[in-house]
């Protein structure tokens, strides 16, 4: 049966307002700011906006960031194999709530997941005596940034694989294992090729968020520049030092990052349709 | 948040505790999930609840109550809930426009949709800065009607709706798609007008996942820090939000003061995860 239009479309004054209104909307809270960004790099003209990126403090922050992703995101990759697997292919009791706290970081202030390595591994903290003994720095370091990155980051491909599995179910990998395959080798030939669009979704918001996490790591790192500065830091201090021009530059790139990132998210929810919210 | 996951836990379960499972790795798998979930998110997270019972009550009432604690709460949550409030409504049109209607470049419109959660929040935060200052693109034409958006609770408004908006067009999305066009023929038949159907027909059906939606953004937009403090001018009493006050105090080395905010901020945020999960319950019983 066709829909008459009439009843179930807005009349034509209806569209165009509604479409007036988001269009003015979105004009202001998502597209100017897309586009001020590049336009505030180029104020003064693209040498000028390469040269900010070309410094070596900056090359320090870009390289900072790349290897903070480096580590978390294979470390979520592990981790939500490992919970997706346990979770999904599993009974036991207690498992929503389990779910629940995976999701934990979720619902915590950016802020407040800097903090807490603060206060385990900070001079005042659990073990900064002791790390202070053996001189080792994680907190306004390195590992404090990684860690931070990490928990920020924590559910995001568990979050995508747990769902996923739990509607495969286990009838095509018990078949497998009946037929003498091993535990691996099961996931390998079975499991990987029906997860594998959702983890590479996965895979690829963690990793923007990975590079672009600004709270977190702002309470770890000491702002350190060349050592503990990654990108989103860096902008921020060329940002409160009035260098626009530099500052904005460096959001460019981490801009274009984000709309590599959705255009890749666009072309894998074209490869799996997903019927559910998406979203963090 | 935990949305995702309403569908896959209802599922019928299998009979008893599946322990004697033909797929091997439950032990492994749940062993490093526990371990890693224990190392990185349960204790850390403990060490905060510790550090502010290391006060005495008064003290920790004075560090979680005090004036200046007390409006940036009232900051945080106040524009948390007004950014929600408007993402409910342009974010409703929004998602109704991308259901509903055909519109040139409607393609680019939906990827953009999530450009808050891809977009790092510090770039987020001085782009709307420099849009709302006084001499920028938009607050330039706000100026003239005396009206300071960047560096007023204005601008956090503004940040905070950008961070919330894909979770509301995002949740109301599929659920708009799923209404069933038969149910509006049919109040449309019974002599209902066109907005009739939509106040009594549409908008009912779309409550439970556009109560989800708010509910998200607004958890989200509490504990933001990034994209708000270049806009918000930061002045206390004024313009300070909660997670930037726990920065504060942790760089005047007051960390009681700053695990004392954290427990305030994060006792909140699981009584959100709570209610969220309630709504979807209910949500979910409402539908079946």
């Amino acid at each position: 049966m066709s829909r008459s239009p009439d009843t179930t479309t807005d009349p034509l004054w209806a569209r165009i307002v509604v479409l007036a209104l988001v269009a003015v909307f979105l004009a202001g809270v998502l597209i100017l700011p897309l586009v001020s960004v590049f336009f505030e790099a180029l104020r003064k003209g693209l040498p000028a906006a390469l040269e900010a990126i070309a410094t070596e403090d900056a090359r320090a922050a870009i390289k900072l960031t790349l290897l903070t992703a480096a580590i978390a995101v294979p470390f979520n990759v592990a981790f939500g194999l490992c919970a997706s697997w346990a979770v999904a292919k599993f009974q036991f009791p207690g498992k929503p709530f389990l779910i629940t706290l995976i999701d934990l970081p979720f619902s915590v202030s950016p802020v407040v997941a800097g903090l807490i390595y603060v206060l385990v591994f900070g001079a005042q903290g659990w073990f900064g005596p002791w790390l202070l003994d053996h001189d080792i720095k994680i907190v306004f370091a390195v590992p404090g940034i990684v860690l931070a990155t990490i928990f920020v980051t924590f559910p995001f491909v568990a979050r995508e694989l747990i769902p996923l599995m739990q509607e495969q179910g286990v009838d095509e990998e018990e078949a497998a294992i009946s037929l003498g395959a091993s535990g691996l080798r099961a996931f390998w030939s079975v499991t990987a090729p029906n997860i594998r669009w959702g983890l590479l979704y996965g895979v690829l918001l963690c990793n923007a968020r990975a590079m672009g996490e600004f709270g977190a790591v702002s309470v770890v790192s000491g702002h350190i520049r060349g050592l503990t500065n990654t990108m989103p830091l860096h902008v921020e201090i060329l940002y409160n030092e009035y260098d626009y021009v530099g500052a904005f530059a460096v959001a460019a790139l981490l801009c274009f990052l984000a709309v590599v990132t959705l255009v890749l998210k666009s072309v894998l929810e074209i490869a799996q349709p997903r019927s559910r919210a998406g979203g963090h | 948040m935990t949305a995702t996951y309403a569908d896959s836990r209802d599922k019928p379960r299998r009979p008893l505790i599946h322990r004697r499972s033909a797929i091997p790795g439950f032990g492994i798998t749940m062993g490093l999930t526990l371990a890693s979930l224990s190392l990185i998110v349960l204790i850390p997270l403990a060490a905060v609840g510790l550090k502010a019972a290391e006060q005495s009550p008064a003290d920790f009432l004075h560090a979680a109550f005090n004036e200046r604690a007390l409006t940036a709460y009232r900051l945080s949550f106040g524009a948390a809930f007004i950014a929600a409030a408007i993402n409910g409504v342009f974010g409703l049109l929004t998602a109704w426009a991308l259901v509903r209607y055909e519109f040139p470049l409607k393609g680019l419109v939906n990827g953009l949709i999530d450009l808050p959660f891809a977009l790092p929040t510090a770039v987020a935060g001085i782009a709307l800065a420099t849009l709302y200052a006084p001499n920028g693109w938009i607050g330039s034409l706000a100026e003239p009607a005396g009206l300071k958006i960047a560096y007023t609770p204005l601008g956090v408004v503004i940040a905070l709706t950008f961070i919330g908006l894909p979770f509301i067009v995002r949740t109301l999305e599929p659920v708009m798609r799923d209404l069933s066009a038969d149910v509006e023929e049919a109040a449309a038949s019974l002599g209902a007008g066109r907005l009739d159907t939509i106040a009594r027909v549409v908008l009912p059906a779309l409550a439970p996942a556009w109560l989800t939606g708010f509910a998200l953004a607004f958890a989200r937009a509490v504990g933001e820090y990034g994209s708000v403090i270049f806009i918000a001018g930061n002045m206390p009493y004024k313009s300070e939000i909660a997670p930037l006050l726990i920065v504060i105090e942790l760089e005047q080395y007051d960390y009681a003061g700053a695990a004392t905010i954290a427990v305030v901020m994060l006792v909140v945020s699981f009584a959100m995860l709570f209610v969220i999960n309630a709504v979807q319950a209910w949500a979910r019983r409402l539908s079946a």
